[in-house]
């Protein structure tokens, strides 16, 4: 078998809290993405899904574990070969703002990570630029333009051209549709997978909408208080999850069915995540779970294959019969 | 633990049909005034909300939901916006009310909640000061009455340890519960109608399915009547008997939420409900709507959603009139009775 393009051994990433424990947003998870492969992350909020997509990219250093590309440790890497290196794992964010200066016209702002870099001559980067604002359905037009004249789908293309320019390997798309009506999120989503096909790209998409992460995804990683809770093929997980709180997710989710094509009972899950300063002993999920049982607050369930390329961390994995969604 | 929020509980029996509108909402039309002349935000808004009924509005961003909303408790600046129409709540319109006795009907009668919790409740005051504030507003009770009442509401929305609460301040809430308190303070003087807009878009998915089954019971139990401004499809299905379809300006389709689910009559609300990526095959093209919502300076003379409809034809040209597609069916498109739509259940 071929080395895999991403791995993640055993990551923690924790960050200092003044008077407590340091706060272990991303805590022991191991997983690896196969090239070509689109790998789904969700989660509620503070869950650690942005630590660890930064964490992927190199713009978070793990505590203790290690991130793999291509089989190699990147931080052992130091200056130029690890900028260069870096250039082959790119990560665009929710706020489609947030990577585009105000004062930069949309073509130098594609340019930009191409300068950086110090590739080619200044007449050649651009030409690259634009061909990929072409790429991305941003016409010439937009060349000279400033972001506050583009919506919130025409600067998400600007920020997907930007991170395409480099040519990287992997892309971690970290909410970049979340910020999108429904009618534009479909029009990124469906570039997103034309690109994917024609260069050859890896995706880690995080997301919080589970409508997008089962389209998108061919495998999909729960998290919950900084652990993968449960992993597995796409379709595995949306129709026949394994973990009761990946059931929660899926029922939570409302749907736009007529009600009588919604089958499932809501389950509503109560209270909110914990702190992830003072998590729940044993069972991280216990305190919101409708099947915890007294083992659950003593031991942590091993997170382990309970059926074929499907991972689960629950005591009773076995045991439990677990609702589908809506649809 | 499992529960049901599905709209069973709160639905309206054959009888509740006929119900008088609470709210009558007449041509209504918001514009803002500009150094170049006036921009017509939205123009022709008309519908109704009767008592204890939960009306949804969709649409894409910048299709004048929340200038909608806001201009019903009239809370648009008077200064650049111009309020046309009539809004007339139990037969008294709004728009023509001298500013006093607005003050009166607003938080009592009709009160609202929105997206940012934390832009609407004040940081400096205690959670309990703020629904204190708005129950004495309207109601002669003393502080201590106040604080009852406050922790009273506060229980009933369900946030834990309510006498805890409402002594603290906004920011040691989280969101979720920020959105409770909000919620508290909008029923705290048992409002008739509860304008919320998109009050769960910036929450998780586990959170929204808490305040929607909240909003569903409280309004099912208290009959509030229920506004919900929500660009959420599935959130309308699972909370709303009535969806308003918001395009460019104007109401587009009004229709009962399980007809419109089913056969919608208006191709954007067709094509907004395709493009939801639940619907569609894993992987596959997602059916999207070419082009965007235009702006107020460029508005198409005939049909504003002909640009970007797919079924277009010469005649759509024209300017579009809201039909009757049934007794409680209206669309603003003249091909409607052409055209098989699908709906999310294709
Ligand atoms: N720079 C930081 N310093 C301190 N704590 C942080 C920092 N970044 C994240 N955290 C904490 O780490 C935890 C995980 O955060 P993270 O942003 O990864 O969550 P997330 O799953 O991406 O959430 P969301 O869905 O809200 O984006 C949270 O408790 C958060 O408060
Ligand atoms: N305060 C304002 N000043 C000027 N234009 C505004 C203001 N608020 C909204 N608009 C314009 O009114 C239209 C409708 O906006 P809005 O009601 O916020 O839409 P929605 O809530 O459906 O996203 C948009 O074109 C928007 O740009
Ligand atoms: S280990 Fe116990 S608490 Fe955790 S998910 Fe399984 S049943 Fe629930
Ligand atoms: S009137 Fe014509 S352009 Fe407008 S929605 Fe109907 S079919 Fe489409
Ligand atoms: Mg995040
Ligand atoms: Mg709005």
């Amino acid at each position: 078998m071929s080395v895999p393009l991403l791995q993640a051994e055993d990551v923690l990433v924790q960050f200092p809290a003044p008077g407590q424990a340091p706060i272990r947003a991303v805590d022991r998870v191991s997983f690896s993405v196969a090239a070509n492969e689109t790998f789904g992350v969700i989660g509620e909020s503070g869950s650690g899904k942005s630590t660890l997509g930064r964490a992927l990219v190199c713009l978070n250093r793990p505590d203790a574990g290690r991130i793999l590309h291509d089989g190699a440790d990147p931080f052992a890497l130091t200056g130029r070969a690890f900028r260069a290196h870096r250039r082959n794992y790119q990560i665009i964010f929710q706020d489609p703002n947030a990577a585009l200066n105000p004062r930069m016209t949309i073509l130098d702002s594609v340019c930009e990570p191409l300068e950086i870099l110090g590739e080619a001559t200044a007449a050649a980067r651009r030409d690259r630029a634009r061909a990929m604002m072409d790429r991305v359905g941003l016409s010439g037009s937009y060349a000279g333009r400033y972001p506050h004249e583009l919506s919130g789908g025409q600067k998400q293309r600007v920020n997907i051209a930007r991170a395409l320019t480099v040519r990287p390997k992997l892309m971690v798309c970290d909410e970049v549709v979340a910020a999108l009506d429904v009618s534009i999120q479909a029009e990124v989503l469906n570039l997103l997978a034309e690109l994917q096909g024609e260069f050859g790209l890896t995706f880690v998409f995080i997301t919080h909408d589970l409508g997008v992460v089962s389209h998108v995804s061919d495998r999909i990683a729960v998290m919950y208080l900084g652990k993968i809770v449960e992993l597995g093929p796409a379709a595995r997980v949306r129709h026949a999850p394994l973990h009761p709180y990946t059931e929660a997710l899926l029922s939570a989710e409302p749907s736009a069915l007529p009600a009588a094509m919604r089958t499932r009972e809501r389950i509503v899950l109560h209270g909110e995540i914990p702190s992830p300063a003072d998590p729940p002993s044993g069972c991280r999920f216990r305190t919101r779970c409708r099947f915890a049982e007294p083992r659950c607050a003593v031991d942590a369930p091993a997170f382990r294959e309970v059926q074929p390329g499907h991972f689960a961390a629950c005591h009773f994995v076995d045991q439990l019969t677990l609702q589908g969604p809506a649809s | 633990m499992a529960s049901d929020t599905s709209k069973q509980q709160g639905r309206p029996g054959p009888e509740m049909g006929h119900r008088p509108p609470l709210l009558s909402v007449r041509e209504l039309g918001v514009a803002l005034q500009t150094r170049g002349g006036n921009l017509q935000l939205t123009q022709n808004i008309s519908f109704e909300v009767g008592a204890g009924e939960r009306v949804g509005i969709v649409g894409e961003s910048g299709c004048g939901k929340t200038v909608t909303g806001l201009a019903l408790l009239r809370l648009l600046p008077a200064r650049s916006m111009q309020v046309s129409g009539k809004i007339l709540l139990d037969g008294t319109d709004l728009l023509r009310l001298p500013g006093r006795q607005m003050r009166a009907i607003r938080g009592r009668q009709v009160a609202m909640i929105f997206q940012e919790p934390m832009s609407a409740l004040d940081p400096v005051f205690t959670i309990g000061q703020q629904i204190g504030e708005a129950i004495r507003a309207h109601f002669p009770v003393g502080a201590r009455e106040a604080r009852e009442r406050a922790v009273d509401v506060l229980d009933r929305v369900g946030i834990p340890l309510p006498q805890r609460r409402h002594d603290e301040y906004p920011h040691q809430l989280s969101g979720g519960m920020r959105q409770r308190a909000m919620i508290a303070i909008a029923l705290a003087c048992q409002p008739r109608l509860l304008i919320a807009d998109e009050p769960t878009t910036a929450l998780d998915v586990t959170i929204q399915a808490q305040i929607i089954e909240l909003l569903v019971k409280l309004s099912s139990e208290a009959g509030t009547a229920l506004l919900f401004i929500t660009h959420d499809l599935g959130v309308v299905a699972e909370t709303c008997e009535r969806v308003l379809t918001m395009y460019a300006g104007q109401v587009v389709e009004d229709a009962p939420v399980e007809d419109v689910l089913v056969r919608p009559r208006h191709p954007y609300t067709s094509a907004l409900m395709r493009s939801l990526p639940n619907l569609s095959v894993p992987k596959s093209v997602l059916p999207s709507i070419p082009g965007r919502v235009p702006n107020a300076l460029a508005m198409p003379a005939g049909c504003r959603f002909a640009p970007r409809c797919a079924h277009a034809r010469p005649a759509c040209g024209r300017a579009q009139d809201a039909l009757p597609v049934g007794a409680d069916h209206r669309v603003r498109c003249a091909r409607f009775d052409e055209l098989e739509l699908p709906g999310t259940a294709a």
